[in-house]
């Protein structure tokens, strides 16, 4: 440890010299948190849709506001010929192409099953997805609204609520926990944080050897008796000092601006907080004791950024992964942190009730230490 | 221990990088309080051996003790008590003069007392105290020197390894530097210094020349110019200054009793057999340069150097 005060007390005044550090440390994730926190939203809406309406009587009209009232769809466009209607779908102004058949309201009456054609842009398979079943729900609905309908008329009922009223035979009863809504902002946003963490504190710690090799520095610190431990702990704490005020201001932000309470133990939630900074610290000294250059350490801090984007459950759910990624990503930091902000600020979840991702993140940041201590020698070789 | 152990001393030190023998089983022994003066050609392996005598570089084979420590094995003691300067500015260019002096003070555990002592001491030695709030990136190229030369002075150092301290910077400065060297080692600091300056190595009590990674000449200057190898029996050296230097160097190359012929500057160094004096030199050009004047030399260290280094090459067909 020799050697940490002055270590400390140097990179300080490199921060202090060097604005842009504290640019980079918090107004960039601040940008980024808004930015991204309103970009990402998962919950697919306003569809937009193309209706060819060849009936254009008040059954028809009926089935337009019923596409809308789905919020699903959004109706941009009523096209009255084939050729407006194709163009419409090929050149993806319309994801969706709705086509009513001139004797739609005839067939209605008649009590002859009606056909509506609904073409899907399927090239992005989650709006593909969801137009779909939108399309099967929302046909059902109109039918069993006109099946009670004709079983009123004809006092026939499959089944019959308390009150004696008409009523479907099987009711599910769904309630959704914690997010009601389904605001998928409070979903991204806590995990925002921990990848905005990450991302910032793996790039700021990234440069912190290399620099100095580059810049001759380090040979000069190598003819010290400074300690290695010294050194890398000297450059590790500012970072982590900055890296835990830049999370109180996104946490601020998730707060106030995206209005996503902390259900949990805020105390609880700085700890884990620190504990990941540690360990995303560590991942930079890593990278910046592998890599000779500046560039040789961007190119490995994206390596590294790229799977705690990925894989970690930030995107994509890790349960739908094939096996192999599945268990890899339990070996990333940033899968144990994310499990254990959407924890504690979604569900309120305790210390032990996630201390299997606690226990794991911390021997994450043991390892991540521990293998840059060994691979740092004093030595130029 | 023996009676007064030589400060820094190696015993067939060697260092290989990959296919390349940087540094060829080097033996040399400096006494305390020496100026060591180290020369030889770009990538002839000076900077290799200085970084194994800090410590920052594993020997492949061989030893090296500075201070009666170890070099590879006891590497942490060692730095401890030396000062290093590398060839290219290697402090904080965004630091202060003064933060530049402070974090190193600290890096050795200087106390803030000694720390403070030291600072003034080295500010009046190098002369900066009025420059204390200027950036290190913004010191002019002797300034830098200065400033680097004090930090690693900080912590009283009892051998200083300088690569190449007056390499780019102007002669004023480098007379300077110089200056500050002697009144160093007046005060007992063993110095390991690299150059390229001839009269910088005239001014050393010791020096050494390496060339294609072997030392081929370590001794006192005076010693070296009495080198049997530079100046063998029944020889002579000549210095001849004539106007057409390049046409006389061809003309007694040509000659067979002449052994070595050398442009220095506007003026040739030739060594010849006794039997050709500086009258004989003369007829021999005949003219060849313009009116020749010659006149016998004992050997400046440049032929030393230029001598050894032209046998070495011979004998291992370099």
């Amino acid at each position: 440890m020799n050697g940490l005060w002055a270590i400390l007390l140097k990179e300080f005044a490199h921060i202090r010299r060097e604005p842009s550090t504290l640019f980079f440390a918090f107004v960039v994730p601040v940008l980024q948190m808004t930015i991204f926190g309103y970009a990402i939203d998962t919950k697919i809406e306003h569809v937009s849709t193309v209706v060819l309406d060849l009936d254009g009587r008040e059954e028809s009209r009926r089935l337009i506001e019923a596409l809308n009232n789905t919020r699903t769809y959004r109706v941009d466009a009523l096209v009255s010929d084939d050729a407006a209607f194709e163009r419409a779908i090929r050149s993806g102004r319309a994801k969706v192409g709705v086509r009513i058949p001139p004797d739609f309201s005839e067939q209605l009456l008649r009590s002859q099953r009606a056909t509506v054609q609904v073409l899907i842009d399927g090239s992005n398979s989650n709006i593909a997805t969801t137009a779909l079943s939108t399309s099967h729900l929302l046909g059902l609905n109109l039918s069993l609204r006109r099946a009670r309908l004709f079983a009123e008329t004809a006092q026939l009922a499959v089944a019959r609520d308390p009150a004696g009223a008409f009523a479907l035979p099987i009711e599910m009863r769904p309630r959704l926990l914690y997010n009601p809504d389904l605001i998928s902002a409070r979903f991204f946003v806590p995990a925002l944080v921990g990848i905005i963490l990450q991302l910032v504190t793996l790039f700021l710690t990234s440069f912190a050897i290399v620099r100095e090799r580059e810049l001759g520095t380090l040979e000069q610190l190598f003819v010290t008796p400074v300690g290695r431990g010294g050194l890398l702990l000297g450059k590790l704490v500012p970072y982590a000092v900055l890296g835990f005020l830049e999370s109180l201001i996104i946490l601020l932000v998730m707060v106030f601006v995206f209005g996503v309470p902390i259900r949990g133990s805020i105390v609880t939630l700085l700890v884990m907080i620190l504990l990941f900074l540690v360990t995303a610290l560590g991942l930079g000294l890593l990278v910046s004791t592998v890599a000779r250059t500046q560039l040789q350490a961007i190119q490995f801090a994206f390596i590294v950024m790229l799977p705690s984007i990925l894989l970690s459950g930030f995107m994509f759910p890790r349960e739908s992964m094939p096996l192999p990624i599945y268990l890899l990503t339990y070996a990333i930091p940033a899968t144990h942190f994310l499990e254990i902000l959407r924890g504690v600020i979604l569900r309120g979840a305790s210390i032990a009730e996630l201390l299997p991702h606690i226990l794991a993140l911390a021997v994450c940041c043991v390892v991540i230490l521990a293998l840059s201590l060994l691979r740092f020698r004093k030595q130029l070789d | 221990m023996t009676a007064a152990p030589a400060t820094i001393e190696t015993r067939e030190i060697s260092r290989r990088f990959g296919a390349l023998l940087a540094v060829d089983s080097v033996t040399l022994s400096v006494p305390r309080g020496a100026i060591f003066g180290f020369l030889g050609p770009n990538g002839s392996g000076k900077s290799t051996l200085i970084r194994m005598l800090c410590g920052v570089l594993r020997p492949t084979s061989g030893s090296g003790r500075v201070l009666g420590c170890d070099v590879a094995r006891d590497s942490e003691a060692v730095k401890r008590r030396i000062g290093y300067m590398s060839q290219k500015f290697s402090l904080y260019g965004d630091l202060s003069v003064l933060e530049n002096l402070e974090f190193y003070g600290r890096i050795y555990g200087l106390s803030r007392q000694r720390l403070a002592q030291r600072r003034a001491e080295l500010l009046a030695l190098v002369s900066m105290s009025d420059r204390l709030a200027q950036l290190g990136a913004t010191l002019s190229g002797g300034w830098k020197q200065r400033l680097a030369l004090a930090c690693a002075l900080i912590h009283e150092p009892e051998v200083l390894f300088l690569d190449e301290p007056t390499a780019g910077i102007d002669p004023v400065a480098r007379r300077d530097l110089w200056d500050l060297l002697f009144e160093l080692a007046s005060r007992g600091v063993t110095m390991f210094v690299t150059t390229h300056y001839m009269d910088e190595a005239e001014r050393c009590t010791h020096v050494g020349y390496i060339y294609a990674s072997r030392l081929i000449a370590f001794g006192r200057p005076d010693e070296l110019k009495r080198n049997p190898d530079v100046t063998p029996a029944g020889t002579v050296r000549h210095e001849i200054g004539c106007r057409e230097p390049a046409k006389a160097l061809r003309t007694l190359r040509g000659d067979a009793r002449v052994r070595d012929a050398t442009l220095f500057g506007e003026t040739l160094h030739v060594l010849s057999d006794r039997a050709m004096d500086a009258a004989e030199i003369g007829r021999v050009l005949g003219g060849a340069g313009g009116e020749a004047s010659v006149r016998e030399i004992s050997p400046s260290l440049e032929d030393v150097f230029v001598t050894l280094s032209r046998a070495e090459a011979r004998r291992r067909r370099l």
